[in-house]
């Protein structure tokens, strides 16, 4: 019970963070000292109180894209576990559901796109969703080589399954499936390489010219079910990278999250290292993360 | 006497499959008006009204009921069949057809349209009868003739626009491919009569037969029910056919007419006992390469109609995959997947033909609205047609598979078959995950382009921008289509109470499948729970705005001051990125009329997505056939007195050959 509480708790409050500590990281290795930690709750608190203004053209499905959104990543972080942990519900090809709601919530978001009518943002949902296409199975990929490795088809199992010993006897098929999943969080989450989110050229945006029409709390649901889906495709990472169980609960709880900041980390210095691909090389990346994950499972069938 | 008819349920449904056929007789006979077509569909709800009740009664119950009749033509007794198999394929006709007939009651009024009204009335109800008597015959002469008057129905259906060349074209393309299927079913019915000795067909499970014999009458059966299907790469009559029909009819053709492939299959596979595992195989790959084909073809178009058509061959590869995962488990002795796919499929089959239709029907109302199908032209919609919208939304977000609608339970289904199968020792089946996730993520790119370009942004034309709203005979219809597709996501066990009395027909093995490992309540909390949150974070996100300072204004443009509704994106430009990925499989002509020099002149772009298949393959092939048969047209000149001396010489050469 304490446990599905500290879940929730988590799972709503720290998201911010990460982006938080991504951005400190690429303050300081461009040798800035950067915003702080805190600053996207800052700029999240500012949202929900600043005004709005909404394009004429639009419907009620501007409106309603971001809250269907965050509504589905919501219910997509009650299906994974966290660290060592059950998740709030479980069952079996619960690995499905995890998958579509964030499909729901893109169709969602890009609708909400094409009602405002701008080329821009037009271009930026056909983006999202043809990059999406070439992400979704490098998912499901990975999935099914944790099924064949757990023999479960539920998330909480398949992902508790993974320890030691695990790593020691497939670690190389599990180093291959972890790259391709790095590849598509950042995919999955609009980071450098695939799309910049500090960029002022909407030409070159996916995800961030999506979603130029919408202010106040309209954004600020919007920024915060990024940072949502952002958290939970990084939990599903961090189990599979810290294959550790200490037995303790708290103690657990604390690897999780050291996991999880390191990860926002690595983020960090991938997007100040790297700069955007171009968008025909988008693809090419994405078709080399899910050869890298059809690797792992014929790795792990040998 | 009459009181023991009426209680016996199936003799109800016959009554009913009369009721349809002569549903728009009265039309063709009273003075053209309205009252013909009201009559037509009163009948079609009645029909429906009587047939429906009996049908789910009959299924739950597992009732087998059969009548034999001696008909005194040459074939020997036929039979009607009353059994699981039958009754569930009996589900979406008499669903999809009354509400059709009430949806044509707005879009096709004989009061504006005297010259095709009544036949167009006439021929849906035969349609939909002959498909109900196609489901119910037990024996092969009666089913092929069942299945000439439907495909000839389906024709005359699609024929009322005779004066564009294109519907002529789809028309013609539609008879011969339907008729090279029937040629398939010919080879079929001779060979069972070979090996059975009767044309009545064989029981449940009976017949076993040697390699070769065998080999033949799948073969056949898949040619000829497969083409019917819509299988890659039988399909090539379909997108045209079900794009150029009227919108009322592509929902019976596509929601219902291509089931009667996968029922044929069905029951041709029923009839064996045991099935060698490269047929389940040979399913299973054309169903996901149809299902992947059909879709990413569908991403590329620009028409609405034929982008739904497309999607169907999707989904009808998608039923095809489930039919062979089930067929593979019955073979390997695993009842799990012997489970999960047939039940997948017959469920995914139920699903398809609420939201296809649903899509059909909303397809019509943009076509009453603005009179064209053509994506690149339409825009803004929803401001104009709201409750066409929000009924296409449901359809387009239900057909993707998304949560929470019933597209999702069933392809649910069809994940845990594949992904279970990834413990196997050799894990071919797991491949299959990703197959249909690579599905998923393009149906979400062809339906986001569906809906976004159709019904939101700015018009793109004066039609759009001044379309109007459907009337309610055209809605109603899109309204209980739309509530049965949130109905089976929130429970899908109403619809798998349905399928599981079929399920032992097909595949035995699927009895001993302990259930799913959970309550399909999951589905209703699930559902339940997104749309309560989506709910309420919109009615925060309102309340939030009712207190802040909200202000209009244009689109943010980027700077530009002077943006016009033809700067938008269109549905063109919104599926070339995607065509661009797939361009070794779809193709299409981009043609571009660059400005040039100092004063340029107009400038063009033109898309237009290719029937690779049909235009560089078969057409070519046919117009070489045309030349061969060129000399025989010599033997056809109208005079009839050679022709009676062809008759006499071909008796003459018979008789002489029998002896």
């Amino acid at each position: 019970m304490i446990d599905i509480l500290v879940h929730i708790v988590i799972a709503l409050g720290l998201p911010p963070l990460l982006l938080g500590v991504i951005g400190k990281t690429k303050a300081a290795f461009a040798g800035r000292v950067g915003a702080p930690f805190l600053q996207p709750y800052y700029d999240l608190a500012r949202l929900f109180r600043k005004g709005v203004v909404i394009s004429e053209t639009t419907s009620w499905i501007f409106r309603a894209g971001p809250a269907v959104t965050l509504a589905a990543t919501l219910c997509a972080g009650l299906l994974i576990p966290l660290g060592r942990h059950t998740a709030p519900i479980s069952f079996d090809g619960d690995l499905v559901l995890f998958a579509y709601l964030f499909a729901l919530g893109r169709f969602f978001t890009t609708i909400a796109a094409l009602d405002t009518g701008s080329s821009f943002e037009g271009m930026g949902a056909a983006r999202e969703v043809s990059f999406a296409c070439l992400a979704e199975p490098t998912l499901f990929f990975a999935l099914i080589t944790l099924t064949r490795l757990s023999g479960t088809l539920s998330l909480t199992p398949m992902l508790n399954h993974l320890d030691l010993s695990v790593w020691l006897g497939t670690g190389a098929a599990l180093i291959l499936m972890l790259a391709g999943l790095f590849v598509v969080l950042l995919a999955e989450n609009s980071r450098i390489p695939f799309d910049d989110p500090n960029t002022h050229l909407e030409l070159t945006m996916i995800h961030e010219v999506m979603v130029l029409d919408h202010s106040g709390p309209y954004f600020g649901c919007i920024l915060y079910g990024a940072a949502l889906k952002l958290f939970l495709l990084g939990a599903l990472f961090v189990n599979v990278a810290l294959p550790f169980t200490t037995g303790s609960s708290l103690a657990d709880w604390l690897v999780f999250l050291a996991g999880m900041l390191a990860l926002s980390v690595a983020v960090g210095v991938v997007e100040s290292v790297m700069a955007r691909l171009r968008l025909i090389r988008v693809p090419q990346l994405l078709v080399a993360a899910l050869i890298l994950t059809a690797f792992s499972l014929v790795l792990v069938v040998r | 006497m009459f009181d023991s008819l009426l209680q016996d349920p199936s003799l109800v449904v016959l009554g009913a499959v009369l009721l349809a056929a002569l549903s728009g007789v009265p039309g063709l006979l009273l003075r053209p008006g309205e009252s013909g077509q009201k009559l037509a569909s009163l009948l079609a709800v009645a029909a429906s009204a009587l047939a429906l009740p009996a049908l789910i009664s009959l299924l739950v119950a597992g009732k087998t009921s059969r009548y034999v009749f001696n008909w005194g033509l040459p074939f020997g007794p036929t039979e009607l069949s009353f059994d699981p198999l039958s009754l569930l394929f009996l589900i979406p006709i008499f669903l999809v057809f009354p509400l059709g007939s009430l949806y044509a009651l707005g879009y096709w009024p004989n009061a504006s349209r005297p010259s095709t009204g009544p036949s167009l009335t006439f021929f849906y109800g035969l349609l939909s009868a002959s498909m109900a008597l196609v489901v119910l015959a037990h024996s092969g002469p009666l089913l092929l003739m069942a299945w000439e008057v439907m495909a000839l129905s389906g024709f005359f259906l699609l024929l009322p626009e005779h004066e564009s060349a294109e519907v002529r074209g789809a028309a013609t393309v539609y008879l011969v491919a339907s008729h090279v299927g029937v040629a398939g079913l010919f080879v079929l019915f001779s060979e069972l009569r070979m090996v059975t000795g009767s044309f009545l067909f064989p029981e449940t499970g009976s017949l076993a037969l040697a390699g070769g014999a065998a080999t033949v009458v799948f073969l056949a059966a898949l040619v000829g029910f497969g083409s019917k299907a819509g299988l890659m790469p039988l399909h090539i009559w379909l997108p045209a056919a079900h794009a150029n029909a009227p919108s009322h009819v592509s929902a019976l053709l596509s929601g219902v007419m291509l089931k009667m492939g996968i029922y044929g299959l069905l029951r041709v596979l029923s009839f064996f006992g045991e099935r060698p595992l490269w047929w389940g195989g040979t399913i299973l790959v054309l169903g996901l390469v149809s299902a992947l084909l059909g879709i990413a073809i569908a991403a590329v178009q620009k028409d609405f109609k034929r982008l739904l058509a497309y999607s169907s061959i999707e989904n009808l590869g998608l039923i095809a995959a489930g039919i062979g995962m089930a067929l593979i488990g019955q073979e390997t002795g695993n009842p799990r997947l012997a489970y999960l796919g047939l039940a997948g499929a017959l469920f995914h089959l139920l699903n398809h033909s609420l939201f296809k239709p649903l899509l059909f029907f909303c397809a019509g109302s943009v076509l009453h609205a603005t009179g064209t199908r053509d994506l690149d032209l339409m825009g803004g919609l929803g401001k104009r047609l709201p409750r066409t919208a929000l009924l296409s939304l449901v359809g387009a977000v239900a057909i993707c598979g998304l949560p929470p609608f019933n597209g999702f339970a069933s392809e649910f289904l069809l994940y845990l078959g594949f992904l279970g199968e990834a413990r196997a020792p050799l894990p071919y089946l797991g491949l299959g995950v990703p197959v249909l996730a690579l599905v998923g993520g393009v149906a979400a790119i062809s339906f986001v382009k569906l809906y976004g370009i159709t019904f939101l942004g700015a018009p793109r034309s004066e039609a759009a921008a001044h379309g109007h709203e459907a009337p309610a005979a055209m809605l109603f219809p899109m309204a209980v289509l739309g509530v049965l597709c949130l109905l089976g996501g929130l429970c899908p066990v109403l619809f798998l109470t349905l399928v599981q009395p079929v399920l032992a027909t097909v595949v035995p093995q699927a009895a001993g499948f302990a259930g799913l490992p959970y309550s399909l309540l999951w589905f209703a909390a699930a559902g339940g729970v997104l749309l309560v949150l989506a709910l309420g974070l919109s009615w925060l996100l309102r309340r939030r705005q009712q207190v802040l300072p909200a202000e209009t204004g244009p689109t943010w443009g980027c700077g530009y001051l002077a943006p016009t509704p033809r700067m938008e994106y269109t549905g063109s430009s919104f599926g070339l990125l995607f065509g661009s990925f797939s361009s070794g499989v779809v193709r299409t002509r981009t043609s571009t009329r660059a400005p040039r020099g100092l004063v340029p002149g107009a400038a063009r772009a033109g898309y237009l997505p290719e029937e690779t298949l049909l235009e560089r393959l078969i057409l070519p092939a046919l117009g070489l056939v045309g030349i061969a048969f060129r000399y025989l047209r010599r033997v056809q000149h109208g005079e009839v007195h050679l022709y009676i001396i062809y008759i006499f010489i071909t008796l003459l050469a018979l008789m002489l050959w029998v002896r």
